[in-house]
């Protein structure tokens, strides 16, 4: 029935899909397309989709100076990775006990936990706690420990965990098994679904975190790649202003040869390109954990 | 057969439970109690302790002295906000735009999902959910890049466009009013694919028994999606318009700081109360009053997620949070 009715509205909509969808792939393009182009020409004409010709110079430039993306990508990797697998560990085994009927504390430690989605101390107590007495600033550390649990998550968990049949529990608790056994070998590989999708949101959210940077990292050599390029794009911007404004004489600077505009790009699609290539891969797993509905506390 | 065995054994269990008394019913607990441990260290303190920080809103706070030793101010640092112009200015930016997300957040993604749930080519719907999900996956900081691209003064696309026609280019970074349009476009296009999504999953889940009904009827695409679609659709737009309604005080820190590039001129159109509070904490010599207008923030958002749950639970209880 459909097959015949290739009808007008059909075009109708498929091209209009297909405007809207260029909508949000013609920006990546562009990004590519920048990063490859001639200094000058783009200084001259603008950002382009189709540069005339073929010019590395960007990436010869960022590739020369490799120590601060490589830095930035070993930090990032340890924390995205490490605080991934450290706070499904700990989230996981916080939701186990509350998603047990027969568990003597669940309700309040439920509230204890769901608090928290309610009320905040705001950024200035955390950033002083943290800071001045923690002493965790400009640490790797800051990066994890801070965004260990996330109350939502454990209750998506939790709600994953009651949905499983506590007789498996019963059952292994008679054969002899205790808790923790219970839990890694019956609990968590029956939870692969709720798992994953936790896991890719966590790891997502702290890919992508640059304000964590921002407001605890000063030495270079800890910046997130988000954070790098942060700074790649504001920083360039203000070493162009300055040599464009003020030549300053007797101080030299080499802002003349340095492709400073299509550097920033060419550091964009080194830093965030591969990334951006994998994630939608994972897209089921976002999707459905837009639809992880009925989580109630 | 088997059901009866398994609710004998339970039965069993559970009287084995009694009798064999409190000391197994503690270990259990304390068995279950240790694996919660890590956890609840991680709430109280990262979450718990600067809950407590909250009295730096009422102290003058000094950072030689640090939090205890500051001295107390009383209601000085909410005094002194509140009749500044800051107040009404973030406020409002804050409350504007977080309405303003949720009407066109709702309108666009609903639309989308409208026109795809029209779509029967499979191949074709994956292509354009993939490509409209993109931008979910991008830091605001790599969203920055793409807006840099579109608004720089003398490269970017869209003066190119305005010079193609012979006029003069405008200063995007330095002209307020076409911010709220610039930041409400890149929010939408950051938002919509999701929101696409989530709606086009409902639309799926409604009967196409419908469809066909109407059909039959002689309704065309249009009367369909007025009549059934959209009807179908309203209890999850109502949800998800309740449930951020809650988070409306509460501003996106990426958007409006990145996409803005921190840019001073710009603040009367781009300042929220988050970063509001972030330069507060830069600059370090209001922390006082910096800590009050996160309270002040942390204190509203509470009322309105208790309120806007109060309402959901009427409503729809299953949609309720608590």
């Amino acid at each position: 029935m459909n097959k015949k009715k290739l009808t007008i509205g059909t075009i109708l909509i498929n091209s209009y899909f297909t405007i809207f969808s260029l909508c949000f792939l013609l920006p990546f393009l562009f990004v590519i397309a920048i990063s490859f182009s001639n200094e000058n020409y783009v200084m001259q004409h603008g950002y382009q989709l189709f540069p005339k010709q073929l010019d590395l110079a960007a990436y010869a430039y960022v590739f020369k100076n490799p120590q601060q993306i490589l830095a930035s990508y070993k930090v990032t990797i340890l924390f995205s990775v490490g605080g991934t697998l450290l706070s499904m560990l700990v989230m996981t085994l916080m939701a186990y006990p509350l998603s047990r009927p027969d568990y003597r504390y669940r309700k309040q430690i439920t509230f204890f936990m769901f608090f928290t989605m309610l009320f905040s101390g705001g950024l200035i107590p955390s950033y002083i706690w943290i800071n001045r007495y923690l002493h965790l600033g400009n640490t790797i550390w800051v990066y994890i420990l801070p965004y260990a649990v996330n109350a939502f998550h454990i209750i998506i968990i939790r709600t994953f965990f009651q949905g499983l049949p506590l007789s498996l529990v019963e059952s292994a608790k008679i054969d002899g098994a205790r808790e923790l056994r219970v839990f890694f070998q019956i609990i968590l590989p029956l939870s692969k679904p709720v798992l994953a999708t936790i896991a890719m949101l966590t790891l997502l959210a702290r890919w992508n975190d640059w304000n964590t940077a921002l407001i605890y990292i000063k030495s270079k050599d800890l910046y997130s790649l988000q954070y790098l390029l942060q700074r790649t794009l504001m920083e360039a911007q203000f070493i162009k202003d300055m040599a464009q404004s003020s030549p300053v004489a007797g101080v030299t600077f080499d802002g003349v040869n340095t492709p400073l505009e299509t550097i920033k790009f060419a550091m964009c699609i080194v830093a965030a390109g591969p990334m951006i290539v994998i994630f939608p891969f994972f897209q089921k797993y976002f999707a459905r954990g837009l639809t992880v509905g009925a989580v109630k506390g | 057969m088997k059901l009866n065995a398994a609710t004998t054994k339970n039965a069993s269990l559970n009287i084995k439970h009694h009798s064999k008394g409190r000391i197994r019913y503690f270990l259990d607990n304390l068995e279950l109690s240790m694996l919660v441990i890590p956890g609840i260290l991680c709430f109280l303190i990262f979450n718990y302790v600067p809950m407590f920080g909250v009295i730096i809103a009422f102290k003058d706070y000094k950072n030689n002295l640090g939090i205890l030793k500051s001295d107390w101010v009383g209601l000085k640092n909410f005094e002194f906000f509140f009749t500044s112009q800051d107040a009404w200015r973030i406020t409002r930016n804050t409350l504007g735009y977080g309405i303003m997300f949720i009407l066109l957040g709702i309108i666009c993604s609903v639309t989308v999902a409208l026109l795809l749930y029209e779509i029967k080519n499979k191949a074709a719907i994956k292509a354009y959910q993939t490509s409209m999900i993109l931008p979910n996956f991008l830091s605001w900081v790599i969203v920055g890049y793409i807006t840099y691209i579109l608004l720089e003064p003398n490269l970017g696309l869209i003066n190119q466009g305005i010079k193609f026609f012979g006029k003069e280019g405008i200063n995007w970074y330095s002209e307020t009013k076409y911010w709220p349009y610039i930041l409400s476009v890149t929010n939408i296009w950051k938002t919509v694919g999701m929101g696409c999504i989530m709606y086009y999953a409902a639309l799926l889940g409604t009967d196409a028994q419908l469809y066909e009904a109407a059909t039959v009827d002689g309704a065309n695409k249009l009367q369909q999606a007025i009549h059934i679609s959209i009807p179908a659709l309203i209890p999850l737009m109502t949800i998800m318009t309740i449930l951020n309604v809650g988070n409306i005080i509460r501003g996106d820190f990426g958007l409006f700081y990145q996409i803005s590039r921190d840019i001073g001129i710009l603040y009367p159109a781009t300042d929220i109360i988050d970063t509001y509070v972030y330069r507060g904490l830069r600059l370090g010599d209001n922390i006082g009053i910096t800590a009050a207008v996160g309270l002040f923030q942390s204190a509203v958002g509470m009322v309105l997620v208790i309120m806007t749950n109060l309402i959901v639970r009427k409503i729809s209880p299953e949609n309720s949070l608590f």
